[in-house]
Order: C-alpha cells, then structure tokens, then sequence
C-alpha cells in the first residue's frame, strides 16, 4: 500500500495543488492547441520562456513573473509575425524559441550558484513549487477557465473554420492572440512541474487519449483534465517512493497511457 | 415556380446591393477596377470569370473584409460590415480536420454568431433556427451525427444550412460545389433553386463553372478586374471573350444552354 503520510509535507501539498491546477490547464488548453495545429508554436513559446527566467535570476526578480511575461510577449509576435510579416511562421518560431534558450542558459551562468535550478528548469522540479507559486498557478487557472466559458462558441468557431469565422465578423486576430496569451500562460505553469523540455508531452498526451475516446468538445475537455490529474499523481507518488525525478516520472506515466490507449484502440 | 412565391418575388423587388465604381488595389495593381452592381431582391446572380478575376475579392468587399480602394458599396442600405446579419456566406471548401470532435448541430448554430455577437450563449431560439435552417437543406437527421462522418455532398448541405441560420436575405456563396461529384452538384443546384424561389433568398453564387450554372441563375455577370453585366442572363460573346481574353468557343463549348446570345 502507499503511504498518505506525504501529505503531511507542505512541499507535498504545493506539489499537488499545482498538479492538479496544472491538469485542469492541460486539459482545457492542450485541447485548443490540438485542435488549431499550434503544438510547435506552444512548445517554441515554452523555449522562449527561458531566456525570461534567466533574466528573472540574473536580475534577482521572481523567474516565474519573468518567465510569463517574456512568454507572453513571445506569443504575441509569433502571432503578430504569422499574420503580418512574409517571415514563414515555422521559421519565426524556429528564431525565438533557440534565442530564448541561448539567453536562458548565458543569463542563469551569470548569477552565480544557480546551476541546480537550471536543471529543475530544463527538467521540472514539482516538489520545488513554493507557497506564492501555488497562489500564482491557481490564480492564472481561474483566470483561463473564466476565459474560456465566456469565449466557448468564440474559440469553438475560431478553431473549426478560422475563414468562415472571419468573414462573419468574428475577431479572428484578436482571439488568435488571446488564445496564444493563455498558452504562455499555462506553459510557464507547466515549465515547473515537467520542464521546458517536456512541455509539450504534458500539453498535448492527456488531450490525444481523450479525443480518442469522448465524443463532444466538453466531454473530451473533462476526460483530458480527469487523465491529466491522474499522471500527475501517479508520476508525483512514483517519483516520491523511488525518489527519481517527478517531471519524468509524469511524463513517462502519461506516454505508458497513451501507448497502451494507442494499442487498445486498435 | 408556384403562384405564391411569384407574388412573392415580384411585390418585393427592393434594392438589396447597390456598388458604385467600385475600385480595389492590390500593391499598386488594380484587382477590382470600376466595378457597378445592383441586385434585387429574389435575384440569383451567376458571377463567372477565371480563376484570379477578382471574384472572391468582390465578395469580400460585399462582406465587409476588404475596404475598397473608391467608390460606394451598401447592402441593404447599410456598409458591409453592418449589415452582416442580412447576408450569409459560404466560403469556398471548407477545411476542417475530419475528426473535429463537434456535432452538425453545433456547426449550424456557428452561423448565429453574426446576429449574437461576443460572449452571449445560444439559447432555444438559436437552436430552433438551426433545426430549421438544417430541415431546409434536408439534413434534420444529422443534427446529432459528427460533421466528419458525413459524406463530402452532406457536409455542403451543413455548410448551407450554416449560412442560412441567421436568416439572411441575401447568400453569398464562393465555388460552393468544388470538390463534389457531379450528381451530388445537380442536387445542390436544385436546392439553391428551391432556396431562391420558395423561401425568396437572393443569392450570388460564384462558378467557374459556366455551362453547369447557366441553367439555374436567373442573371450573369462575368468578372475579370471589370464586370460584364447586363442585368440579364445573357452575356455578348465580346465580354466573355474580353473577359477570358480567349475565344469563346473554348468556354461555351458543347453547352446546352447557351449563355451567349445566338448569333446572327
């Protein structure tokens, strides 16, 4: 049996707060990055995070506000560069997301004594997310959801038939950027639990499983949140009892699913 | 035709598109070049031209996309953009990813959007017009199936039934049969009909498609950068051939019903 004695740990509760936040994150907004084809622009924006949280360090300012905003700013021109710009949207991403890491990797060799976060960063450290990260996290998750009820038939039109949608008045540019927005925002969160380097699988596995088996953009959104919360855990208990890193235990948890889904649905 | 729906026609012949030396240019090039139109209430407009002719351009200014360059366009009275709600559209072919987890219900009810607006649900009402925007095309019992299990002539049907749903007066529709099979375009075309003579909806179509259009249209224009229109259906072999810049036998070859005029 597992041990439940973990939860008496703060880290622990952080851990799974931010998991769970994480999940619901997951599950809503890996399903629009599915649906509109933007897995490598979501994963070139994780990247650009990086050269914020170095400045972040560098500048002795919280890495995570940093790490938002140069994610932010870096959706925002890959969505302004796509729609504007004749520089193919392939290669702006390709751009920004190795000058991210380059000005990641120089600016947190600056500070001195930071060679340890580097790792949590490129990997993921959930068992390093403190108090104000969970408030941040859960704070940014309510936001999302909140945008994302309001904005439903908005974002359903904007991913089935950008075209049409345009043509019958729909904002296309300005919620292209919005949705954008809210995947800067949900990669940072992720960047701390599973790494920049493994972003992507964390954003995009649970929502692939549940669309193979849900019918119906609400139903695969809560299969894709409920799979979400149960890699996390599962990672987190594994990493906990084998002591072995937790962004690779949830990953491999989720691609072990996603596998034998693959197998299953044969 | 029935006696109702003449009448019908026939009170109601007020001005719904007026454009004025209309002129678009594109890096310095003139897309559009003083181009005048009028239609009419329960008019069926075949739009032909080649291919880069300005047709979807035209249709886009009349949508309020592209601002024109000079001259006056109004629908219904109104600029473009604020008359959207009077006009559906339908672009040409429709991608989507095939397994696009979203009912054919819900892709009708995309087309309320223009009369809904930001962040308002649909409610009941937008739901009833979409069950009898989906019973006009004659796809009611797909209203719960995934648009993607449907065949390519069906998925057509859905997207007419899209641009209807806001109950418009005029329908716009860019090269709506490319990409169907040949019987299915003949069912298509009768449908538009029935849309055009029993519900009174006027309808531009775009075609390249001269020969397959001509015998359902009640008007033809011919668009490459200048318009050819008459207000009829009949075009002189002089605009077509102006228009395609090629003999006119290449066009209206084998037709069996002629767009051209007889000639003397």
């Amino acid at each position: 049996m597992i041990d439940l004695n973990f939860l008496s740990y703060e880290f622990m509760r952080n851990a799974l707060l931010a998991g769970l936040a994480a999940a619901v994150l997951c599950g809503i907004i890996g399903i629009y990055v599915i649906l509109n084809r933007i897995v490598f622009i979501s994963d070139g924006i994780a990247h650009a995070a990086f050269g914020g949280i170095g400045l972040g360090y560098f500048l002795g300012y919280d890495p995570l506000a940093f790490g938002i905003a140069s994610a932010v700013l870096t959706a925002i021109g890959i969505g302004m560069v796509s729609t504007r710009a004749r520089v193919s949207e392939d290669t702006a991403i390709g751009v920004f997301m190795a000058t991210g890491m380059a000005l990641g990797i120089m600016l947190l060799t600056l500070s001195q004594g930071y060679a340890r976060d580097l790792y949590g960063y490129l990997f993921g450290n959930i068992l390093a997310v403190t108090r104000s990260d969970v408030l941040l996290i859960l704070t940014l998750t309510l936001i999302i959801l909140a945008l994302v009820f309001l904005l439903y038939k908005e974002f359903l039109l904007l991913s089935f038939d950008p075209v049409y949608a345009e043509a019958i008045g729909l904002p296309v540019q300005a919620l292209r950027l919005l949705l954008l927005g809210m995947v800067a925002f949900s990669v940072v969160i992720l960047i701390k639990i599973v790494g920049i380097i493994m972003v992507i699988a964390l954003l995009t596995i649970p929502g692939a499983i549940s669309r193979r088996h849900m019918k119906g953009l609400p139903a695969i959104m809560a299969g894709s949140i409920f799979l979400g919360a149960v890699f996390v855990i599962i990672g987190l208990l594994i990493s906990y009892e084998l002591d072995v890193p937790s962004g690779a235990t949830i990953i491999l948890t989720a691609a072990a699913c996603f596998f034998l889904s693959t197998v299953l649905s044969r | 035709m029935t006696e109702k729906a003449l009448d019908r026609v026939s009170e109601n012949k007020e001005k719904i598109v007026s454009i004025r030396d209309l002129w678009v240019c594109r890096a310095e090039h003139a897309v559009l070049e003083s181009i005048s139109l009028e239609l009419f209430a329960g008019d069926f407009l075949g739009l032909i031209g080649p291919n880069g002719g300005g047709k979807s351009t035209l249709l886009k200014v009349m949508l309020g996309l592209i601002k024109p360059d000079r001259g006056e366009v109004t629908l219904f009275g109104l600029p473009p953009a604020a008359a959207r709600s009077h006009v559906g559209y339908m672009p040409q072919k429709t991608i989507f990813d095939s397994s696009f987890p979203v009912k054919v219900l819900d892709v009708v009810l995309m087309g309320r959007y223009s009369r809904k607006g930001l962040m308002r649900r649909y409610g009941y009402e937008d739901r009833e017009a979409a069950q009898r925007a989906l019973q006009a095309v004659g796809m009611q019992d797909r209203a719960d199936r995934e648009i993607g299990a449907l065949s390519g002539g069906e998925q057509q049907r859905v997207f007419v039934a899209r641009s209807l749903v806001s109950d418009p007066q005029l329908l716009l529709l860019d090269e709506p049969t490319a990409g169907v099979d040949s019987a299915q375009q003949t069912d298509f075309y009768d449908l538009l009909c029935h849309l055009n003579r029993d519900l009174g909806i006027a309808i531009v179509l775009v075609s390249h498609d001269v020969t397959a259009i001509s015998t359902y249209v009640s008007k033809i224009a011919c668009l490459n950068q200048r318009l050819y229109y008459h207000g009829s259906r009949e075009l002189t072999s002089a605009d077509i051939e102006k228009a395609y810049g090629c003999p006119v036998e290449m066009i209206a070859h084998g037709t069996p019903h002629r767009v051209l005029r007889e000639h003397d």
